[in-house]
């Protein structure tokens, strides 16, 4: 995986978004905090992955199909920079 | 509080739905660690709320409007400077400005200094001369046009195309979806404003502004950039938020340099969709949303008064991000005897 969050994005524990280049805000719900964390740590799609089954019992391939539009969403809102292929 | 107690004279007390600049930059200088201020207001008339805000103006003067002439401008200032004694002034409107500029080395004769940009700057910024400008630094500008009768819009408005903005020499702006439009707003803000009428091609996008001050030596003393959250229907932001965004400082500290820009400004820059950055109008002094850059840790209004006196001034290098500043209006209750004094003696 390939997605990295850019830089000084702040994330609250309450699942609000701030990005600080664009001034925008938007909330997520505590799934979507979880998969922040993890690209904040440099986890890999399989660990993000793995966090959604473990933590809310979600069947792999819901995990990876939910993980994948999570991270386009996070891309068309420029919240991410992608790297490579 | 600072060793130093100087008196500085602030015009701008308004704060309609298109509030004036003057009571955010008070408390700028009430709260400016380097001196301790003696606020003198200045007010065009008896109905604005500075004059009555408790603990803001020391003594509030008034002054007459730009039409009455330097003249006239020139005599009051004698007047309230024999009365107060005044170290600086800081004129916060765009109409204003002008009569300032031109009494500037009179008034620093007298002991009265200002931090204001140069008629060369002043005049290059202007809206007619935007293209120009854009053209001159390299700044992305939208197209404009400068026109003065219906047929001159029309002409502007096919070059342009729809949708596009109409805009007053110094004040209001509108969006014009057809012709019929347009020309209803040329009427519209001729009758009030006089003319030209500047036609600007339409950038979606979204609304940035940056507050900034110029040392006239090319420096950046201060830039803060903020995005309008709400916005009035006279475009007026109500509330907004700082930005750490690097592009549009980048942007900033380049029109400075390239300027040597004296003083206080605002930039109004739209970010098109595609990322581009457009500068909209360059507004040559503090704008009212000054108190977030104020509590974010620029203290503009501090610094533009040290430099108005040569003192030397450190560049500010941050401020605080995700920082919002909400507006909201307040019904002050006054004393008609108040307002009775300032109408009949013109000072209280």
């Amino acid at each position: 995986m390939n997605d990295k969050l850019i830089k000084d994005i702040a994330i609250s524990e309450s699942g609000l978004i701030f990005n600080p280049v664009t001034g925008e805000s938007y909330s997520v719900n505590p799934q979507g905090i979880g998969i922040l964390n993890k690209l904040r740590e440099g986890s890999s799609l399989s660990e993000i992955k793995e966090l959604l089954v473990s933590e809310y019992e979600v069947e792999p391939e819901t995990a990876e199909r939910d993980t994948l539009d999570f991270l386009n969403l996070l891309r068309q809102f420029k919240l991410t920079t992608t790297h490579g292929s | 509080m600072g060793h130093r107690k100087l008196n500085i004279a602030v015009t701008g007390l308004n704060a309609i739905d298109s509030p004036g600049p003057g009571v955010p930059v008070i408390r700028g200088l009430l709260e400016a660690k380097s001196f301790e201020a003696v606020v003198t207001g200045l007010a065009y008339e008896g109905l604005e709320p500075g004059i009555y805000m408790p603990g803001h103006c020391n003594r509030t003067y008034q002054i007459p409007y730009p039409t009455d002439g330097i003249d006239a401008l020139r005599d009051r200032l004698l007047y309230i400077h024999a009365q107060e004694k005044l170290d600086v002034i800081i004129p916060n409107f765009d109409a204003e400005l002008y009569s300032f500029m031109k009494l500037e080395p009179e008034l620093k004769r007298l002991g009265i200094k200002m931090c204001l940009p140069s008629f060369a700057q002043f005049e290059e910024r202007q809206k007619v001369n935007l293209p120009d400008f854009g053209k001159k630094y390299d700044i992305p500008v939208p197209e404009g046009f400068s026109v003065t009768s219906v047929s001159e819009l029309e002409k502007a408005c096919k070059k342009a195309g729809f949708p596009i903005m109409v805009k007053g020499r110094y004040y209001d702006a509108y969006a014009a979806n057809n012709l019929e439009q347009a020309i209803g707003y040329f009427n519209k803000i001729s009758a009030k404003w006089g003319f030209p009428i500047v036609v600007q091609q339409f950038v979606r996008g979204t609304e940035l502004n940056v507050i900034g001050l110029g040392d006239g030596k090319g420096n950046t003393m201060a830039a803060v950039a903020m995005r309008k959250q709400y916005i009035t229907d006279k475009g007026k932001a109500w509330a907004g938020i700082t930005i750490m965004d690097p592009e549009l400082l980048k942007y900033t500290r380049h029109f400075i340099s390239s300027t040597n820009w004296r003083g206080a400004f605002e930039l109004e820059i739209m970010k098109s969709e595609d990322g581009k950055y457009y500068l909209m109008e360059i507004n040559p002094r503090i704008p009212a949303w000054v108190y977030l850059a104020i509590a974010t840790g620029q203290n503009i209004p501090e610094m533009l008064v040290n430099l108005a006196l040569d003192i030397p001034v450190s560049a500010a290098e941050s401020y605080e991000i995700g920082k919002m500043f909400i507006r909201y209006s307040y019904d002050m209750i006054v004393d008609r005897t108040d307002f009775e004094k300032f109408s009949v003696f013109g000072e209280i």
